[in-house]
């Protein structure tokens, strides 16, 4: 029996003091994220039970129970205290996934700071624009991703600590670093935590949009309410799951439920710190018994070009349930995942700003493969005609994604943005930015975005960034980025170029540019072609009309063309 | 062959290792989180511009990239042709 039960019976009975009453929280009290995720759960009993099994590259392993995970990140918030982290300030988590990353993540909240998590392959110019954004206080990190850092030190006078987790008692440590062993420190059995409220800011997420610097979006301890009642309803957590959420706490999704969804149902959650391979996946299937597997379309269609074949070597025999989420799930991997694992992964829909799940499939619910599913309960949500903002009368129209605000986890503002944040909204709808249209029997169906942003591999890029990145190299004069169409990554970035006089087309400018963008983003922002052209379709006015390039990549109409330049 | 290996390593290194982190010729680069999926695009132009080939994204696969002598066996394959 799933979690959820009927579905159509949820919808009907829904409050959200379910998941309030569920968590012993009452309106008014303390909550806080760190001490629902470690000591709430010890004191349910569940302290010697596996909370975190992590796994690491060359096969080296670390176990941490509930209650150690209790007791290292109170050494953690006790850390950050003693070097006078104060309540709201900033904390960066810049690792790979590492347990100091899912434990740091706990410690940063308990004393009412903000984790700012950010993922560890971005580039220096990545990097400052989110910490100058946020003007992070502390930057937790660890010796490989430090030089990027330091690189950029002078630029970040606010900037008060580096703190380096497996620090080389060999090496002298750099300016502003502080060297912090999470597993040897002092782990305080006795921890004041700080007494946040339901809107004490938790976390601050960066996202990008088509336009103007990234956004930090602006969550609160209140989140829980929605992260734990969708991770126990739509991932269908209980007790006895091992539970394996493939995404990286850099992002949304790897924080709402690599962290926060699974420690306050009190499951065991399995980490696995490597790049991605078929075989490797699946052994770490089998060793773990995992049955619980949230992952995305992009890792799943790299499975399916892996072959059948190679499922066969391993006993996946436990999987119970599988979820996906980053971006739109496609029906042929749906169809694929019945016929190789019994069992369809079920699409999620969501956004860094919604904070939690808003429209999915869910366990027991008839499985139209390449829909997004229903609206969870409590969710009002619905497709809106683009121009008048209102719900379209009958099914089956395409219209923009439109959800009533009011959800426990959705974003407060965008940090230093409010302006920004308040354009989300119209005619009392919230708009995720996609468009979808809705079934005669209330499926949603997704169309695309609403913009020009980039959605590769389940991250969004966007095109603004890349564009002034490419500017910043020699023999770039102009450019325009837009995405062109991957099997694997749905999405991948194409870049535009023209070059300045005195440079020439060639295979290896090609290749310097690519690797010119990688090292200062991210290789997720790293064009993956590069067209030079002698020059770009503009309008009269000179905006670029990417609108055209895009149209080219996909094949599609290119439209009107009336305000072309050169037409 | 060692030439070849000895310049994939160099560029691995130089490219996508940001600390002292030692790469030898089994050095597992994908797996071993050295080089994302998205960076083996960049690997692969390098590996078609360096030695004149084209390698079949069906061959550019995770797996064939994953360390600096698979790398090199792949790149023997093309250049045989």
């Amino acid at each position: 029996m799933s979690n959820i039960g009927s579905y159509d019976e949820r919808i009907k009975n829904f409050d959200w003091s379910i998941a309030e009453k569920e968590l012993d929280y009452q309106p008014g009290n303390d909550i806080n994220i760190g001490w629902y995720c470690s000591d709430r759960i010890c004191e349910l009993g569940k302290g010697n039970k596996p909370a975190l099994i992590w796994e690491g590259s060359q096969g080296q392993g670390k176990r941490y129970t509930y209650n150690e995970l209790r007791l290292t990140s109170n050494g953690v918030g006790q850390f950050l205290r003693d070097i006078g982290i104060q309540p709201e300030d900033r904390v960066c988590l810049f690792m790979d996934k590492i347990p100091e990353l899912y434990i740091g993540f706990l410690g940063v909240l308990k004393i009412g700071a903000i984790v700012q998590p950010l993922f560890s392959a971005f580039g220096d110019e990545s990097l400052i624009v989110r910490l100058d954004n946020a003007q992070t206080t502390a930057v937790i990190t660890q010796r490989k991703h430090a030089p990027k850092v330091r690189k950029i030190l002078d630029k970040m006078p606010f900037l008060k600590h580096i703190i380096i987790v497996d620090a080389d008692p060999a090496k002298p440590l750099g300016e502003r670093e502080i060297a912090f062993d999470m597993d040897n420190a002092p782990k305080p059995e006795k921890f004041h935590i700080h007494p946040t409220k339901a809107e004490s800011p938790s976390v601050l997420h960066y996202t990008s949009g088509t336009t103007g610097q990234p956004k930090g979006v602006k969550h609160v301890h209140y989140s829980l309410i929605s992260q734990y009642l969708t991770a126990k309803w739509v991932l269908d957590l209980q007790d006895s799951d091992i539970y394996w959420c493939t995404a990286d706490p850099g992002w949304v999704t790897g924080t709402s439920y690599g962290i926060i969804g699974a420690f306050s149902n009190g499951v065991t959650q399995c980490v696995l710190d490597a790049g991605f391979s078929a075989d490797n996946w699946y052994k770490f299937i089998e060793k773990h018994k995992i049955t619980m597997w949230y992952s995305a379309p992009t890792a799943i269609r790299s499975l399916m070009k892996a072959g059948d074949e190679v499922i066969k070597k391993y006993d996946l025999s436990t999987l119970r349930h599988l979820a996906s989420v980053g971006e739109p799930l496609n029906s042929e991997a749906v169809i694929w995942s019945e016929k190789v694992f019994g069992k369809p992964f079920l699409d999620t829909y969501w956004q860094t700003e919604t904070g939690s799940i808003m429209i999915t499939n869910f366990p027991g619910m008839k499985i139209k493969p390449g829909s997004m599913g229903k609206p969870f309960p409590g969710i009002t949500a619905t497709v809106i005609d683009a121009d008048k903002f209102e719900p379209f009368d009958g099914p089956g129209k395409v219209g923009l994604i439109a959800i009533k605000p009011g959800w426990p986890s959705m974003m407060r503002t965008y940090w230093r943005n409010e302006e920004t944040y308040q354009k989300k909204f119209r005619n009392g709808w919230y708009l995720p930015g996609d468009r979808s249209s809705i079934d005669k029997e209330g499926y949603f169906w997704f169309v695309g975005r609403d913009d020009d942003v980039i959605n590769t591999g389940g991250h969004l890029v966007s095109p603004f960034e890349v564009e002034s990145a490419l500017l910043e190299h020699p023999a770039v004069a102009e450019s325009a980025v837009v995405s062109k169409p991957d099997f694997v990554n749905m999405e991948v970035v194409k870049a535009f170029v023209t070059l300045k006089p005195g440079f020439e087309p060639s295979k290896d400018l090609d290749l310097e540019i690519m690797n010119f963008v990688r090292k200062k983003l991210s290789p997720l922002a790293m064009p993956q072609e590069i067209e030079f052209i002698d020059s770009l379709p503009k309008t009269r006015s000179g905006k670029i009309m990417r609108r055209i390039l895009h149209a080219k990549e996909w094949g599609e109409e290119i439209g009107d063309t009336s305000t072309l330049e050169n037409d | 062959m060692e030439d070849m290996k000895e310049i994939v390593r160099t560029y691995v290194v130089n490219e996508y290792v940001e600390d002292d982190t030692e790469v030898t010729f089994d050095t597992p680069l994908i797996s071993g989180g050295i080089v994302d999926s998205f960076s083996m695009v960049s690997l692969k132009r390098f590996l078609e511009n360096k030695y004149k080939i084209s390698i079949p994204d069906d061959k550019a696969t995770p797996e064939a990239f994953d360390s600096v002598n698979k790398i090199c066996m792949l790149v023997k394959e093309f250049t045989k042709e």
